[in-house]
């Protein structure tokens, strides 16, 4: 049999009706999981306690025959979400002892629903990052190494350790959030699925701020399917964030029929970038051919301000950081920085910043401040948004074209090693993002679904990009990819 | 455009984070790098073009205004690094 930390979540709902085990068994299985994991440094914040009593609950609940999908089933949740009572710090210093004193909307819905908090997951500092390594809990570390090589290798970024964590079975699935492809770049860095839903399909109450207009929460899962439960369960409108669509929330898994049938898939002929490995080449026209065996239509498409989606999201997310992240200045919460005789509060704020900080955080909140700086608010902010009008009138173009998805490659290449972007220029980690960026800017939903194996044995993925609130179809267009793709390769487990 | 050492220096205090003055030249060229990188965007033609402030058109939600939360002085203060009498504890602000 199958051990209970392997299960999907479908397995596990399955299994808990029948009887076959517990929420509690389940839930202590991770847990043992989790504490022979300490070497990924995927879980950051123990809530065991919590989770056993959340277990106890949800077998009550099942003991009626009730209880919804993700009754019992253990999930973990990246550091950025507020969880009431325990520790959130969004893997920044600043936030050190942060205990909030409520609980955000999405970990709320899970929790009602009878879901099991597993522990808080790892992190690059708010959410900065395509590698987990700004972290001021350490770097996590991916679950895969290379054939023969024993190099530890990132997990990706900035859901890192939700990536790491999903991976080596310490969960069954997690939470993460997508700025600039910090579900998806991760998800396909460890062979999982991730899914960045529209902008507004979940509530942002409650979830540390990095980017409001880029920033959305979704599942990251072992499967499609588990992917479609779980974003049911973290969606809605929500009082709390006006920003949150007031739409009736699909059933995301009815949706999974497997039929693509003359479904239009798009193939954007500017994310054929030069320098591109013929690996990843492969992947993309292999990815193209199971789609197209399916029934589908492949279809050759332009987005022709593509190359102009990094720029704009490196004025825009940090512009939005600088603002946001002006709220930690020593005074309501977090760290607040030893002061010297005759500090005013000036120097408070700049020595708690300069403390709490990392490099990455202070040179985004910098560049975000000198491109909001008088003068330079037209040259830089001001166009950067009108490009990005640019890039979402691109997909809206190709979508009014009747496109039903779009499919690219999810990364520009495999996990690479820790410490190895450390010599390089930012710009060159920025790079990373390049496949998923644009679909942030435009609010589009995107999933990465892990496809095969490189030369070197680490997994690869491929992104499907559907229409705004189309979740459901894309999911079912990514579920015809999954099961023809039949990835189902495990890391070694090495730790 | 080039960020010099003091526009460096103005920018950190600007966002309010102290920077060793050994540091600044690291910090005026890796600012220079990524703003060199947006230079890019220079290359369009965006004139008519309006910036885009939602990225779903949605009407913004109005309640009634109306007291829905409140009373929580403890909850505020819980994470304070320093409180008294119900207050946040701030260095000296007016001489």
């Amino acid at each position: 049999m199958t051990e209970l930390i392997e299960l999907t979540i479908e397995e596990a709902r399955a299994g808990l009706r029948e009887k076959k085990f517990s929420a509690v068994e389940l839930t202590k299985a991770c847990l043992k999981s989790v504490g022979e994991a300490k070497e990924l440094n995927a879980v950051v914040h123990d809530t065991s306690e919590l989770a056993i009593k959340q277990a106890s609950n949800a077998d009550q609940i099942l003991s009626k025959g009730m209880g919804e999908s993700l009754c019992g089933i253990p999930i973990g949740v990246k550091d950025l979400f507020c969880t009431k009572g325990v520790l959130t710090q969004a893997g920044s210093h600043i936030l050190n002892g942060f205990k909030p004193e409520y609980e955000s909307t999405i970990t709320k819905q899970l929790w009602d629903s009878g879901a099991v908090m597993v522990g808080k997951l790892n992190m690059d500092e708010f959410a900065m990052g395509s590698s987990n390594e700004t972290s001021t809990y350490g770097n996590a570390i991916n679950p895969w190494q290379e054939v023969n090589d024993s190099r530890k290798l990132v997990p990706g970024g900035s859901s890192g350790g939700s990536a790491a964590a999903v991976s080596a079975d310490l969960c069954l699935g997690a939470i993460g959030t997508d700025t600039g492809g910090s579900i998806r770049q991760p998800a396909a860095f460890v062979g999982i699925t991730g899914l960045k839903p529209t902008y507004g399909r979940c509530s942002r109450w409650g979830v540390v701020a990095f980017a409001s207009s880029l920033d959305q929460a979704g599942p990251m899962t072992k499967s499609v399917r588990d992917a479609a439960i779980l974003l049911k369960t973290m969606s809605g409108h929500d009082e709390k964030d006006s920003t949150s669509a007031d739409l009736p929330v699909p059933d995301f898994e009815s949706f999974l029929t497997g039929d693509i049938k003359g479904k239009k898939i798009g193939i954007p002929r500017e994310y054929r970038l030069d320098g591109m490995s013929n690996e990843i080449e492969e992947l993309w026209s292999d990815g193209m051919k199971m789609l197209e065996e399916a029934g589908a239509e492949i279809i050759d498409i332009s987005l022709p301000h593509t190359k102009f989606a990094l720029p704009v999201y490196y004025v825009v997310a940090p512009a939005e950081a600088s603002s946001n992240l002006a709220r930690y200045d020593g005074v309501r919460f977090g760290h607040r920085a030893e002061l010297s005789l005759g500090d005013g509060i000036t120097e408070m704020y700049e020595k708690t910043r300069a403390e709490g900080f990392g490099d990455e955080v202070k040179r985004r909140v910098m560049i975000g401040t000198y491109v909001l700086s008088a003068g330079f608010y037209d040259a830089y902010y001001n166009r950067a948004r009108k490009v990005r009008t640019l890039i979402k009138n691109d997909f809206e173009a190709v979508f009014n074209q009747n496109i039903d998805a779009i499919l690219t490659p999810s990364t520009p290449s495999s996990a690479f090693a820790i410490g190895e972007m450390e010599n390089v220029d930012p710009v060159q980690m920025y790079l990373n993002d390049i496949f998923t960026v644009p679909v942030n800017l435009a609010g589009l939903p995107g999933i990465s679904v892990p496809v095969r194996l490189d030369k070197n044995g680490l997994p690869l993925g491929l992104q499907l990009i559907g229409k705004p609130w189309e979740e459901g179809d894309m999911l079912n267009i990514a579920y015809s990819l999954e099961k023809s793709a039949s990835f189902d390769a495990k890391p070694k487990k090495w730790w | 455009m080039a960020i010099d050492i003091e526009t460096a220096r103005k920018v950190a205090k600007l966002a309010r984070i102290a920077i060793d003055d050994n540091d600044l030249p690291r910090v005026a060229s890796e600012l220079s790098g990524i703003l060199s990188f947006m230079e890019q965007l220079n290359e369009l033609d965006v004139s008519g073009i309006e910036p885009m402030t939602s990225v779903t058109p949605m009407e913004l939600k109005r309640r009634q205004d109306q007291i829905t939360d409140g009373n929580q002085q403890s909850s505020v203060l819980a994470n304070a690094p320093e409180n008294k009498e119900g207050f946040f504890v701030v260095p000296k602000v007016v001489e």
